[in-house]
């Protein structure tokens, strides 16, 4: 920003966005980042073709969110859409975890695993591949229109859309079969919903990795405006060493350091940052936490014959402690990262608990409500009810479905028993839902009140489980 | 804005704007952004050509894709209609006591009959069949007048009670109240409450109720589904089960009426409404 001309007229209200030419860097964090990024690619282009045999009439896919089928499968686990706390939970996992990382050691998510710094990073690795590094993007930039530029930012342009398009499509994967989704696609014989989909993430991802990039972090992301109240004095963070690098100024090699600090205003630190920070000015929401001025700090460092780490992922406390002379000392358990880790042991037992014990059958019955009751011929009182038996497993099962609690109580499911009867033997086919019409009859005189509880059990005939419910019997 | 005022510890100029002394900072927006804001102008122009979306005097302008939510609507009810052709050849081909036996067909018919039940039938039976007092008979128990087999269901759906259709459900209740003394109406009244167990027998009701209601009504008042004569022994009175009421009804009948359904509804619906009232638990 030019803060001169700034003073000379009032400024637009609106700003354009400041070009940034990430420059190469090696080193430690760096590894790591391309570590995580081939690890989380890896998973996410490859695990729609995960097979996972569910039987013949099951799909063998083992992620798979199943939309027209109702159905979501996650290995051996199947989650019926009533189920869907699951993902709830799995998304608490998901928010507590991120507190204790960040806890922990500050922006790690933002800096190595979010999905826009992975793919941004991708892109630029790309980009660096075809316009070359920093001084030859910004040189090609600046150039006039050529032959040269314009196959450079076609090449460009056309691996950033063949990437976007190679993401859109392993998304709608996760949706549909993959080998059947592969084979039909290509040949056009996938629906209309496959392809929108397919052009919208395809879109999405070329306009978020390859032009918004560090806008997304400091403009659309919520996450930087609150992820500073997770943080503190022991949170491991990008930070600059100001009390070891000021006053900072150019260096020759071999010089002394005596009287001034070791920052020798490279610059590095800003040419590599992918957000455009100048981490040496403090703390910022702009930074990521990728670490990567840390790495092209350390490469200057070991030239000038200076103790490396200038830039160093610490905690503030560690900080202030090298800075009077102690020995620093990394605190990992706080009350915080008791708490969010206690929290997220919690909610990570009451799931694997749930999944556990999860009954794979459910039984519903649901009274009538009009007519509540009705008076047959022979003086009886008979109520209506609807029962449905969920049956998630694969097999087919067959249920005995007998009432309790109103005397003199028969019950009669058209179709599946006799005209009056004790008890009904109801067939439910695998991985569906039986509805059935019940229809329990008792005489007034033995009622005893206007209503009364009727319990309704359905017993497995095979596993000889039984499931019980309540519900309400009403008479005159 | 001449003078520019600059904050003094951010070196931000402000906008000039300032409450209680504190002044708003001109931290500028991306411009990105403000082209995102101008293009969503731009879009709804678009829309406002391509979809209708103004009115005119009498009605409204079409836009250019002449999409309206009505034609999409009756473009997916003829998808829908499509879809259950199969369905429905195969109710127009069965006999109604077949699919009443038939679980898939009969889960067909009574979704698609109890819609056509709210829709036609609600309005006088009550939901679920719940009949209304009155003369509006509860169609979820087992007490059928004209018989509750599927084919009688039908029957009585179809051709209506007392509607003017040529084969139409009918049957006459003579006014007592013009034959008859108060009293021997009376007396008939309680023998009547008698059979259906809620009164001692009365010597005087059986004899006039030999004499003058046992040919329709049957000689244990058990009625006749033939001649559309209700039963009367099983404490269920559609006209209300009071004294006063079963002597009104005696004395001066009440004698309801239901439409024929089928100059209304196709043969398919007609099939489907019956395999629902079935299904409501009747059938007798
Ligand atoms: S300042 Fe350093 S850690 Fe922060 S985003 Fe830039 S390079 Fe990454
Ligand atoms: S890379 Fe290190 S030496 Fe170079 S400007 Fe940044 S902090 Fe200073």
């Amino acid at each position: 920003m030019n803060k001169s001309s700034a003073a000379a007229a009032p400024a637009s209200l609106y700003a354009a966005r400041e070009d940034i030419y990430p420059r190469k860097v090696q080193g430690t964090f760096r590894r790591l980042k391309w570590a995580a990024l081939i690890a989380l690619l890896g998973i996410y282009y490859g695990a729609p073709w995960l097979r996972w045999d569910r039987g013949p009439e099951a799909p063998d896919q083992a992620l798979l969110v199943d939309m027209p089928g109702r159905r979501a499968y996650f290995f051996s686990i199947e989650i019926w859409p009533q189920e869907v706390y699951y993902l709830t939970g799995l998304l608490i996992l998901g928010a507590i975890g991120l507190f204790l990382v960040t806890a922990i050691a500050g922006r790690v998510w933002c800096g190595f695993t979010c999905p826009q710094t992975v793919w941004t990073d991708l892109f630029m690795w790309v980009e660096r591949l075809i316009e070359g590094d920093r001084p030859a993007r910004m040189a090609l930039d600046r150039a006039p229109f050529s032959a040269a530029k314009a196959l450079k930012k076609t090449a460009k342009h056309g691996a950033w859309l063949a990437i976007s398009f190679v993401t859109g499509g392993a998304w709608i994967m996760y949706f549909t079969d993959a080998p059947t989704l592969m084979r039909e696609f290509f040949v056009g014989a996938s629906s209309p919903e496959v392809y929108g989909f397919t052009a919208l993430f395809t879109a999405t991802t070329y306009v978020l990795a390859g032009f918004a990039r560090e806008q997304v972090c400091i403009y659309m992301c919520p996450w930087p405006r609150f992820q500073g109240a997770m943080f503190d004095e022991h949170s491991l963070i990008v930070t600059y060493e100001d009390w070891r690098g000021e006053p900072r100024g150019g260096a020759k090699h071999g010089q002394s350091f005596e009287g001034r600090g070791h920052c020798v205003d490279c610059g590095l630190c800003v040419q590599v940052c992918p957000t455009g920070v100048d981490i040496r000015k403090g703390q910022q929401m702009a930074c990521i936490g990728c670490a990567l001025c840390v790495d092209a700090c350390n490469s200057i460092m070991p030239r000038f014959g200076l103790p490396g780490n200038l830039i160093t992922y610490d905690s503030i406390a560690n900080q202030a402690a090298r800075m009077k002379g102690e020995t620093p000392r990394v605190r990992w358990l706080r009350p915080r990262t008791i708490v969010y880790a206690a929290i997220l042991l919690v909610v990570a037992a009451a799931m694997a608990t749930a999944l556990a014990l999860r009954v794979r059958t459910e039984v519903h019955v649901i009274a009538d409500r009009a007519p509540l009751f009705v008076r047959l011929s022979d003086g009886d009182v008979r109520n209506g009810y609807t029962v449905k038996i969920l049956n998630m497993e694969r097999a087919d099962k067959e249920f005995r479905l007998a009432v309790a609690g109103v005397p003199g109580a028969t019950l009669n499911v058209p179709g599946f028993t006799a005209e009056q009867a004790d008890h009904a033997v109801l067939p439910v086919k695998g991985d569906s839902i039986g509805t059935f019409r019940v229809f329990v009859r008792t005489r007034p005189d033995r009622l005893g009140a206007r209503a009364r509880d009727i319990e309704f059990a359905a017993t497995d005939a095979v596993s000889g489980r039984v499931y019980r419910r309540t519900n309400v019997f009403n008479g005159p | 804005m001449a003078n520019v005022d600059k904050d003094t510890v951010t070196g931000t100029e402000t906008t000039g704007h300032e409450w209680d002394g504190i002044k708003e900072l001109n931290n500028p927006l991306p411009r990105w952004w403000l082209y995102v804001f101008y293009a969503t102008i731009v879009w709804s122009i678009g829309y406002w050509v391509v979809y209708p979306s103004w009115p005119t005097f009498s009605t409204y302008a079409k836009g250019v894709l002449g999409y309206s939510s009505r034609a999409e609507l009756e473009k997916d009810i003829a998808a829908a209609r499509k879809a259950q052709e199969a369905q429905r050849a195969k109710i127009a081909a069965a006999g109604i006591a077949d699919i009443v036996k038939d679980q898939d067909l009969l889960v067909f018919a009574t979704a698609g009959g109890k819609a056509i039940f709210a829709e036609n039938c609600q309005p006088c039976h009550g939901p679920g069949g719940a009949g209304r007092p009155g003369g509006y008979p509860v169609l979820a128990d087992d007490d059928w007048i004209w018989g509750g087999s599927p084919e009688d269901i039908l029957t009585s759906i179809r051709v209506g009670i007392r509607s003017g259709h040529k084969d139409a459900r009918a049957s006459e209740m003579p006014r007592f109240g013009d034959a008859l003394k108060a009293a021997e109406i009376a007396a008939i009244a309680d023998h009547l409450l008698a059979f259906a167990g809620q009164k001692p027998k009365s010597e005087a009701g059986a004899k006039l109720f030999a004499e003058q209601c046992v040919a329709c009504h049957g000689e244990d008042a058990k009625g006749n589904k033939d001649l559309g004569a209700p039963n009367l022994a099983d404490g269920i009175w559609l006209y209300g089960g009071t004294r006063e009421a079963i002597v009104a009804q005696i004395a001066n009948p009440r004698l309801g009426m239901m439409p024929a359904w089928e100059s209304r509804l196709d043969p398919v619906a007609l099939k489907m409404v019956a395999a629902y009232v079935y299904a409501l638990g009747g059938g007798k």
